[in-house]
């Protein structure tokens, strides 16, 4: 059990990383890294709104789709609606929440506020349900496994957004050749730090 | 396929779609926050700049400020004054309108008139002044790397000869490029005096004169030339003009200034001083 977790939490986000060896997630990850604390305010949003989601759709998962039953003598389930059932359910889940940080807590909401409606049919969000609802490992498969899944993905990306975000700010102040300013000295740089993350895979 | 399991898939997807419709429906209903229709309102009749000149977080919270009426209109800089009066006059108050301020660099040393060192490093102003100061021979003068031309969000600094200029009919006194200049150059002045001193050395006139061309050396021709009247004020080895009564235009001529360091801001911007000084 202990060392099923380890295997959860170290996999998604060191060996895994969302960002930089699943290469999901990609646009923030070029959006918003210019300056390190819009990284930030993304990061705590996608933290956020990740583990929520990963929650509440294995539930969905657990309960509703894979829950068989018998037409005409064949047993089926409604498995092949999980993409579509998922963005519904996280884009309403963002919406909801968004609407109740309004109201509840106006400084949280200042803070995520803009970011929230940027990650509601982002990639990593939906790759990281769906990676839960086929996870083979006993323990991801659980709700709660699959919560610390969505946790510990949301932290890996998190991760690599301030690495990459500090990088960055770096980068500005150098002297860069004329051909590779702006994105495409951007792009090298996110391609060194994947293969630097690259040196964690055999971890786990 | 049988067709009573693509109706159940349907209907499954149809219900859930319909459940998170009403949850948020209901939830918007309870938790709705009661926006005032006039901040969005006044928000589009301002510029949009965000530039922060007005002294709040961006265009729309000095939207709300003005507002809840603890701001005036008038204090956005950005604003032409038919802006501010049809905010005044959609919200039934006073404009107030501000004093104009514009950006004013007060070094008038660049690339011709003054003494420079090689320095390859970061083409910017913050980290130049890290090594020894800069690379100029007058320790208080524009570095020259364009960190506050960056800063501003309206293109009123150009860059000339390695000189920071201000050109004061686009400033609009957002004074984002007075916390940027590393030296501490830039100030803000009325928009309504033309005449300034553009040197900001303390050192002795014969010192500054080794290093800049264009340098005050404290002569007191300007202090003279304004007769009895407090135009000119001498700081040390330093003439700054006093803007609580700011010259006239015609000082600048009428002082014959042998440095050319006292110029007009709107012939300064308009590069009239090329090449004068002795």
């Amino acid at each position: 059990m202990m060392s099923e977790f380890l295997v959860i939490t170290v996999g998604a986000i060191l060996v895994n990383n969302f960002v930089l060896s699943k290469f999901l997630g990609i646009c923030p990850f070029l959006g918003v890294s210019k300056k390190l604390d819009t990284a930030l305010g993304m990061s705590g949003a996608v933290i956020f709104v990740m583990t929520l989601a990963s929650l509440v759709s294995s539930l969905i998962n657990q309960f509703l789709l894979t829950r068989p039953f018998v037409i005409g003598g064949r047993e089926m389930n409604l498995v092949f609606l999980q993409t579509l059932v998922f963005i519904v359910v996280i884009a309403s889940l963002v919406q909801l929440v968004e609407i109740m940080l309004q109201k509840l807590s106006a400084k949280l909401y200042e803070s995520l506020g803009i970011f929230l409606p940027l990650i509601t049919t982002n990639c990593a969000v939906l790759g990281c349900v769906v990676i839960n609802a086929k996870a083979t490992s006993p323990l991801q498969s659980t709700w709660y496994g699959a919560t610390i899944y969505g946790f510990c993905s949301a932290v890996g990306f998190a991760l690599a957004l301030v690495l990459f975000s500090s990088l960055r700010e770096k980068l500005d102040l150098a002297q860069v050749p004329k051909a590779f300013e702006g994105t495409a000295i951007s792009l090298v740089t996110a391609g060194i730090l994947a293969m630097a993350f690259l040196g964690f895979s055999g971890l786990v | 396929m049988d067709l009573k399991f693509i109706i159940i898939s349907i209907i499954s997807t149809g219900i859930i779609g319909v459940l998170l419709g009403v949850i948020i429906g209901v939830v918007a209903k309870v938790f709705a926050v009661d926006v005032d229709e006039r901040i969005e309102k006044v928000e589009e009749l301002l510029p949009g700049a965000n530039c922060g000149g007005c002294g709040f977080a961006g265009c729309a919270a000095f939207a709300k400020a003005v507002v809840a009426e603890d701001a005036a209109p008038g204090q956005c800089p950005v604003c032409s004054s038919s802006d501010v009066e049809n905010i005044a006059e959609y919200l039934g108050i006073e404009a107030g309108q501000g004093e104009k301020r514009v950006a004013l660099v007060r070094c008038s040393g660049d690339i011709p008139n003054t003494v420079r060192t090689l320095y390859n490093g970061i083409r910017d102003c913050r980290s130049a002044v890290v090594v020894q100061g800069g690379a100029k021979g007058c320790e208080y003068g524009c570095l020259g790397f364009g960190s506050c031309a960056n800063a501003c969000p309206f293109g009123a600094i150009e860059m000339r000869d390695g000189l920071a200029v201000v050109h004061p009919d686009l400033c609009v006194g957002c004074e984002n490029c007075v916390s940027t200049c590393p030296k501490n150059l830039i100030i803000m002045v009325p928009a309504a005096a033309d005449v300034h001193v553009y040197c900001n050395s303390p050192e002795k006139g014969a010192a500054k004169r080794l290093v800049c061309k264009t340098a005050c050396i404290a002569c007191r021709k300007c202090v003279k030339a304004s007769g009895e009247e407090d135009h000119m004020l001498v700081d040390g080895f330093l003439v700054k003009t006093n803007y609580e009564n700011p010259p006239a235009p015609e000082l600048v001529e009428a002082s014959a200034c042998p440095t050319t360091a006292l110029r007009q801001a709107s012939k300064h911007a308009a590069n009239a001083y090329q090449g004068v000084s002795k």
